[in-house]
């Protein structure tokens, strides 16, 4: 059984061996300058002016949960209309289920003002 | 027309999950109804769904009773109401009870009073109800993570809160990870047996030869999952920052239904798939368990914040819960049905007197916030000392019968060093239980204002006082309760 394994032992090997050789290849090649110029963000084009990490409105978050909501709905609504017949009413009855709980949330947001942009 | 898919009888055990998830649903809702000052119908909309559950439960437990089944299962094998199902269950649903008593006025002081507290409190029960019912990888997986992601929420509940928010995250960061680690084991698992069944999960890894090293990798990814959800050491760091950081109410509720959820997972993942292979985890239960103990009890004595402590105590107390698992025998499962049971009602009773330190402007879990409490309010200075002397384990305390069985389990097992080992880290547990008590007897106190015992927090203090001192006094039916929820190991 053992004997199954070696395809991934081969393959952790390779992995690890690529970087190393790689990276220790690359020292021997390069021509090695350091100054400062070369330790900006971007050796060429604008100076940054500020820290990317700055805050932003907290509308994007929720849109960004807004979206998964009615994202994850039509990834469980597609594969159920393609097997609609197989399934029948139990089928329906599911994804009314499913759309009932999700109504839920939907209302619960819209109540609590999560979809007032302004 | 559903004959097909799914029978009337397995619609029927999952009643009391739909129950919840239904009651959750309708807090959120009718929360949108109330009023500011009248949220505490949330609280009592979210008892009233508790209750309902129990009779449900109470009914499935009456019907099986009547037919003479000792288990039923449902869902082609994936889910079984058992015994064990039935006991964890009938303690999630009193820990949780409990808990919702003493939240109503410490969400008020805090000023965040909201339904979706409750609903989150019940949508975690909808995950624990599958966590011990759950026969299958997958369900378990889920249930898992609807009982975690609910609970994660709960402990940033404080928005305003640097800590609260602080410890949702490092929570939520440190459980993705464990579960993500868990998931892997559970993957392994499937591909070595081809089902996700835990039976036929068994069956098979019974059959594969012993020594196969990919059978040992998914036993420790498996094992470090389960042991990082019910904080053992060295898997344990999240816990003390978890429950400092959270909600006072949240953390006896944490510290209480969730951890006796993952002992059931535990407990169930240990002794179905896994009992096959107990010669390879029995040694390094016996590593963790001593570890827990060690640093559990050690860490506990220098912390000043009552919830880091409390943290810290409970971490040991599941070392000691463990050990009952290590001896395996009917005396060590049954001890831990027991320990749970008792553990769930004096950590609660704590829990409930710091949740009433809670006061205008005063956040009361620091040490200091203890002192005097004698002068102040015998009653539950009274109450707080017998809940200690519980944790401890002194007779006639209910806490002495958990360690009881405990220790007599790891005796009949031969296993002498580890008992000593127990035995003296009680000695050590009583030293900062004893902290506290010093506090509150011989010191002045250095704050006047008076605690804050609002109905919902007398009547907890009064059925956790009281269920702690029956236990201890009278235990014989809650023992042949626990008995009844015994686990036999797969052979």
């Amino acid at each position: 059984m053992p004997g199954n394994y070696i395809p991934i032992l081969v393959f952790l090997v390779l992995a690890f061996a690529f970087p190393v050789v790689a990276l220790s290849l690359a020292a021997l090649v390069r021509p090695s300058a350091q100054s400062g110029e070369r330790l900006t963000p971007y050796e060429c084009g604008i100076q940054p002016v500020s820290d990317s990490r700055g805050r932003y409105t907290v509308r994007f978050y929720i849109i960004a949960m807004l979206f998964v909501i009615f994202d994850v709905e039509t990834v469980f609504l597609y594969p159920w209309a393609v097997q609609y017949k197989a399934l029948k009413v139990f089928g329906l009855v599911e994804m009314l289920v499913f759309l009932a709980i999700l109504l839920v949330g939907y209302v619960w947001l819209y109540k609590k003002g999560a979809l007032e942009w302004v | 027309m559903f004959n097909e898919f799914f029978s009337r009888q397995d619609l029927l055990l999952i009643k009391p999950a739909v129950l919840l998830a239904l009651f959750g649903c309708g807090i959120l809702l009718t929360d949108l109804l109330h009023e500011r000052r009248h949220k505490y119908l949330n609280a009592v909309t979210a008892l009233l769904g508790l209750g309902f559950t129990g009779v449900q439960l109470a009914l499935i437990q009456r019907a099986m009773s009547a037919a003479g089944y000792s288990e039923v299962s449902g869902f082609s094998g994936g889910l079984v109401v058992d015994g064990f199902a039935l006991y964890f269950t009938w303690i999630f649903l009193i820990a949780t009870a409990i808990a919702i008593l003493f939240s109503v006025r410490y969400l008020e002081v805090e000023n965040e009073h909201h339904g979706e507290y409750y609903a989150l409190m019940l949508f975690s029960l909808v995950g624990m109800y599958f966590l011990a019912t759950a026969m299958d990888l997958i369900t378990l997986f889920i249930g898992l993570e609807t009982m975690a992601l609910s609970v994660y929420v709960l402990a940033g509940f404080l928005r305003g809160d640097r800590r609260s928010n602080e410890a949702a995250m490092k929570y939520f960061l440190l459980g993705a990870f464990s579960s993500g680690i868990l998931a892997y084991g559970f993957s392994l698992l499937y591909g070595l047996t081809g089902s996700t069944n835990l039976r036929a999960v068994a069956d098979a890894l019974v059959a594969r030869p012993s020594g196969d090293p990919v059978v040992y990798l998914a036993l420790i990814t498996t094992a470090t999952g389960l042991l990082f959800k019910v904080a053992a050491v060295p898997f344990h760091q999240w816990a003390p920052d978890a429950y400092e950081g959270a909600p006072t109410s949240i953390t006896g509720f944490m510290s209480t239904a969730p951890k006796a959820a993952a002992f059931a997972f535990l407990l169930r993942v240990f002794l179905v798939p896994l009992a096959p292979l107990r010669p390879a985890w029995e040694g390094l239960l016996v590593v963790v368990c001593v570890l827990t103990m060690v640093v559990g009890n050690l860490a506990a004595i220098s912390q000043n914040n009552t919830k880091r402590l409390f943290a810290y105590s409970s971490i040991s107390h599941v070392g000691y819960m463990l050990l009952g698992l290590v001896a395996g025998n009917e005396t060590g499962l049954k001890g831990i049905a027991v320990y749970l049971l008792v553990y769930v009602f004096m950590n609660l009773g704590i829990f409930t007197v710091l949740v009433a330190l809670r006061r205008k402007d005063i956040i009361g879990d620091e040490i200091e916030d203890l002192s005097g409490l004698f002068f102040k309010n015998p009653v539950s200075a009274v109450f707080m000392l017998i809940f200690l002397l519980s944790l401890a384990g002194i007779p006639p305390t209910a806490g002495f019968l958990g360690k009881y069985f405990i220790f007599l389990s790891l005796i009949e097992t031969r296993h002498y060093v580890l008992a000593v080992i127990a035995v003296v880290f009680v000695v050590v547990a009583l030293y900062y239980y004893f902290r506290l008590v010093v506090m509150m007897f011989m010191r002045e106190a250095t704050d006047p204002e008076r605690l804050n015992i609002s109905p919902g927090v007398a009547v907890a203090l009064a059925i956790t006082l009281a269920m702690t001192l029956v236990i201890g006094i009278y235990p014989e039916p809650f023992i042949r309760l626990a008995a009844g929820s015994v686990l036999v190991p797969f052979r």
